[in-house]
């Protein structure tokens, strides 16, 4: 296949090839079932537990706060529902921009009599601190804010978000799916109860996820049956998945301070070009992830360009690679207060270890090519 | 040349066919792709794939594969399942059937459903493990919503009558479920002519990788389903969550190769497994647990008597087997299953399954049937039990200090 | 179930496997456990006129750690008089087998059964 440069790593990332090779086994002569006696189980679960060992090292937690899912998605779930199934229904507090596998749960959370309260944002895509503070005067028995936004980037103060929610008594949850290996993620320094990791956003394969949590947190299990992850997810384990997810763990933080600063530097580079052919960077005013870029002008279409640029050999997203099959407009962008047509053409560029200047110049090149083709089209349109 | 321990513990676990393998890797490189992602040609070539490899499962259960939805693997289709139909179709009533012999993850799913102000009714099964279809109607009741049977039991092998259950609850207008995890690739199934509504699928169990599984969803009638994981809306809101295109890939090629290869295969296992039967009933007081005609080919699980089975599987520890389902191995309780068939503790524990598969040689199953002989013979001699039965006692005569 | 090398070297090579006649001078035959709940043990000593136990035999239907505590007790009450062999209890065979916490029971049952063979021998005794 011809190889399009990618830039849409916040939907998923290549295999990195170490993670590959410690998968590998366990997709040939390692094949136990964790749960059989034998030394082929033995092996399994022995992988198991060395890989939770290393999730855990990765955030600050402890291995027994591990608990692997299939994915980012089921995590967030598990949380939400597992979290309100074994309480009493109050108020769940989420933010205006999470993503819809925290926003669904959340809205069926509803039908069991819980009230859902969205935390607005303000323009730059921070939780606003006035909203904040009223919804904390509700007393939430659960909050679940996101991050790093998938979309924009922007970071939100988690810390302190989450200090504040526990004074009002509040169980605080995080999806730090895409902050994961792009800034440190420390399970203690954050303060949350509970947060989700997912392994292909960080190299590691599709197919395993986890939920980090606070033991003192009751969870009903989503999933029952044979009790694996301490009742809490049955089903037989993934091994070559999570074996791939510990390595990637592993691999994404020792590296994460000096490629941060590379991709920060590529970010600059790309931006800086952007706005030289009129575009608008979302958040730009926010602390946000090193690696993201979204951005968008009045009268661009986003969806055409992004087709022609995939043609053009350049692999990036228009909106949030999960709701990418649906034409509404970035719902990040909306609760941000950006303008419906202008959030509808986003455009959302995301940058990775095998990211390289020569890449984010020849993006420039073709974009510049491209929407000059498009505004000659839109022109020749009006005129005729 | 054999390799230790030898495996035989299909039904635990498979490895993964080479083929199979094969057919992943690409995805674990060059085409790594989010198959959600709809603006680039990474996503489009993983959606791509994704939906060859479920017309590949559909084929091998003779269904549509736009009824085929994919989730992390058997038990999640049996949550899924169960649960989403329970909680669609409540409004028409609350009961729920299963059986006694079930897995772990239907049984598990029932008792929560429980806690939630469901009734279940779980059956007995007859001695060979079958269920008694009139014992089956007699449960119906006219709030039943639900039966959920499994097609192949994981511990003996049996095979449930699921036509004539399907006639049953098509006719009441009860939805069914089959956990048919442990039946792809060793039974025919056809949909076209069950009248299931519902059955789950694992790739594990049939050479393909862990991690993933379907679930069917009947398209004609419709059967209904409330979604147990909310999210971006994938696989028709029934199923949200990224889907691991080389896993999906992997079960569409392992599920290929076995509506490919079932019948020449299942004659090679029925004959091993033929072979071992024998070679064990050679030895006095053995029991095989399970019908053995409704049985898969695969499948010995065998009592040996006055011998306890933990010691039993470290005498044999050359070969890997389960004593029990693998889910359950952790705990020391005899397997719940055998105890519904109504074999003693005794005979419980000292059972072992012996899963038979596509990597399994003759010169395997001879070492095993040969050192089944000298272990067995070791651990008699050692048995209390078998002395006194050797002198002529009855060992339910006996009263047993409890301790 | 890792089991510790003390435990398996006893599994693999039982000590003093086998019976003495039940009515012989001076055996005392102690069966404890029910098959239910997977382990009998039945543990003979052969007391001397000295009081001292000559001989042990055992056969033990369980788990490796029941014929290993079982196998270890044979070695230990030689040469012990009954009343020593009546000290020995089951945390010394819990800790000299390394026996896991869920394998408490077995070190239990052991104790248990040289009890048993003790009081069997006394009875015949008068």
């Amino acid at each position: 296949m011809f190889a399009p440069v990618y830039l849409d790593w916040n939907a998923t990332t290549p295999l990195d090839p170490l993670v590959r090779a410690a998968m590998l086994p366990w997709l040939d002569s390692r094949f136990g079932n964790a749960s059989s006696r034998h030394e082929y189980g033995r092996q399994a679960r022995s992988a198991i537990d060395e890989a939770r060992a290393r999730v855990a090292a990765a955030v600050g937690a402890h291995a027994t706060e591990v608990i692997f899912t299939s994915c980012g998605s089921e995590a967030n779930n598990l949380f939400i529902k597992g979290a309100a199934a074994l309480m009493k229904p109050g108020l769940l507090a989420i933010s205006a921009i999470e993503h819809p596998c925290v926003r669904e749960p959340a809205k069926q959370l509803r039908r069991g009599g819980w009230a859902l309260r969205e935390i607005a944002v303000d323009a730059a895509g921070r939780i606003a601190g006035d909203d904040w503070k009223a919804v904390l005067d509700a007393r939430p028995t659960l909050v679940s804010v996101m991050l790093a936004n998938n979309e924009t980037g922007v970071l939100q103060d988690i810390a302190a978000l989450a200090d504040d929610a526990k004074t009002a008594g509040a169980w605080f949850h995080s999806d730090a799916v895409q902050a994961l290996g792009k800034i440190p993620v420390d399970f203690r320094t954050l303060g949350v109860h509970a947060m989700t990791l997912s392994a292909h956003k960080i190299g590691g394969p599709l197919g395993a996820g986890a939920l980090v949590i606070d033991k003192r947190i009751e969870l009903a299990p989503l999933i029952a049956g044979g009790g694996q992850e301490r009742g809490l997810r049955s089903g037989t384990e993934n091994v070559a998945a999570i074996v791939g997810f510990g390595v990637a763990c592993e691999r994404a933080t020792a590296r994460l301070e000096d490629e941060a600063r590379r991709l920060a530097g590529l970010r600059d580079r790309l931006e800086a070009g952007l706005v030289a052919s009129g575009m608008r960077i979302f958040s730009v005013e926010a602390p946000r992830l090193p690696n993201t870029t979204f951005f968008a002008a009045d009268g661009f279409d986003g969806e055409t360009l992004v087709a022609k640029l995939d043609r053009a050999g350049f692999a990036c997203a228009s909106g949030s690679a999960c709701s990418s099959a649906n034409p509404e407009p970035s719902h990040t962008l909306l609760a941000m207060g950006v303008e419906r047509d202008v959030a509808r053409g986003a455009v959302r560029v995301s940058l990775g270890r095998d990211t390289s200047m020569a890449d984010v110049e020849g993006f420039l090149a073709a974009f510049e090519r491209l929407t000059n083709e498009l505004n000659k089209l839109t022109a020749m349109a009006v005129q005729s | 040349m054999l390799k230790f321990p030898i495996y035989l513990d299909y039904s635990a676990t498979t490895p993964v066919d080479p083929r199979v393998a094969q057919a992943m890797i690409p995805w674990l490189t060059e085409h790594f792709g989010n198959p959600a992602s709809r603006s680039h040609a990474y996503g489009w070539e993983a959606e791509k794939a994704v939906e060859d490899a479920r017309e590949q499962v559909a084929r091998l259960v003779n269904a549509d594969a736009k009824e085929i939805v994919w989730t992390s693997g058997a038990t999640e289709s049996n949550n899924l399942a169960i649960k989403g139909a329970a909680q669609f179709y409540k409004g028409k009533g609350k009961h729920l059937i299963t059986l006694k012999t079930e897995h772990k993850a239907v049984l598990d799913t029932f008792r929560e459903l429980e806690r939630q102000g469901f009734e279940a009714t779980y059956l007995d099964v007859q001695e060979n493990g079958l269920v008694d279809l009139s014992a089956l109607k007699d449960a119906i009741r006219p709030d039943t919503i639900l039966v959920s049977v499994m097609f192949v039991n994981n511990e003996i092998g049996v095979i449930q009558p699921i036509a004539e259950i399907g006639e049953i609850c098509r006719e009441k207008g009860i939805v069914f479920h089959v956990d048919a995890a442990q039946a792809t690739g060793k039974v025919d199934i056809d949909l076209s002519k069950l009248k299931v509504d519902l059955m789950s699928f694992s790739a594990h169990k049939t050479y393909g990788p862990k991690g993933i599984g379907a679930l069917y969803v009947r398209r004609k009638p419709r059967a209904r389903l409330e979604a147990q994981m909310h999210g971006g809306g994938h696989e028709r809101g029934l199923r949200s969550g990224t889907l691991a295109t080389h896993q999906i890939v992997g079960m569409g090629e392992a599920f290929r190769i076995a509506r490919e290869e079932m019948k020449t295969e299942n004659e090679r296992v029925r004959a091993l497994r033929d072979r071992l039967m024998k070679g064990l009933q050679d030895i006095d007081a053995t029991y095989i647990n399970g019908d053995v005609e409704h049985r898969v080919p695969h499948n010995l699980n065998i009592s040996f008597a006055y011998v306890e089975g933990e010691s039993l599987i470290m005498a044999i520890k050359d070969v890997a087997v389960s004593s029990g389902s693998a889910c359950t191995s952790a705990s020391l309780e005899p397997s719940y299953v055998l105890r519904a068939l109504g074999r003693n503790d005794e005979l419980a524990h000292s059972s072992i399954r012996f899963t038979i598969g596509r990597f399994t040689t003759e010169e395997e199953v001879d070492y095993t049937i040969d050192l089944l002989h000298k272990k067995i013979g070791k651990l008699r001699e050692l048995s209390p039990l078998w002395e006194m039965v050797q002198d002529g006692v009855d060992l339910d005569s006996v009263q047993w200090a409890a301790h | 179930m890792a089991y510790s090398e003390k435990v398996l070297d006893h599994y693999e090579n039982p000590r003093n496997v086998g019976a003495f006649g039940k009515e012989d001078e001076g055996v005392g035959t102690g069966m404890v456990g029910a098959p239910a709940c997977g382990d009998v043990m039945k543990l003979q000593i052969k007391v001397g006129k000295d009081g001292v136990i000559e001989d042990a035999k055992f056969k033990t239907y369980g788990c490796g750690s029941a014929i290993a505590s079982s196998s270890l007790v044979t070695e230990w009450v030689k040469g012990k008089t009954v009343e020593q062999a009546l000290e020995i209890k089951n945390t010394q065979i819990a800790e000299e087998l390394a026996l896991p916490p869920v394998k408490i029971h077995c070190s239990i049952l052991a104790e248990d059964a040289i009890k048993a063979a003790v009081a069997d021998y006394k009875k015949k005794q008068g």
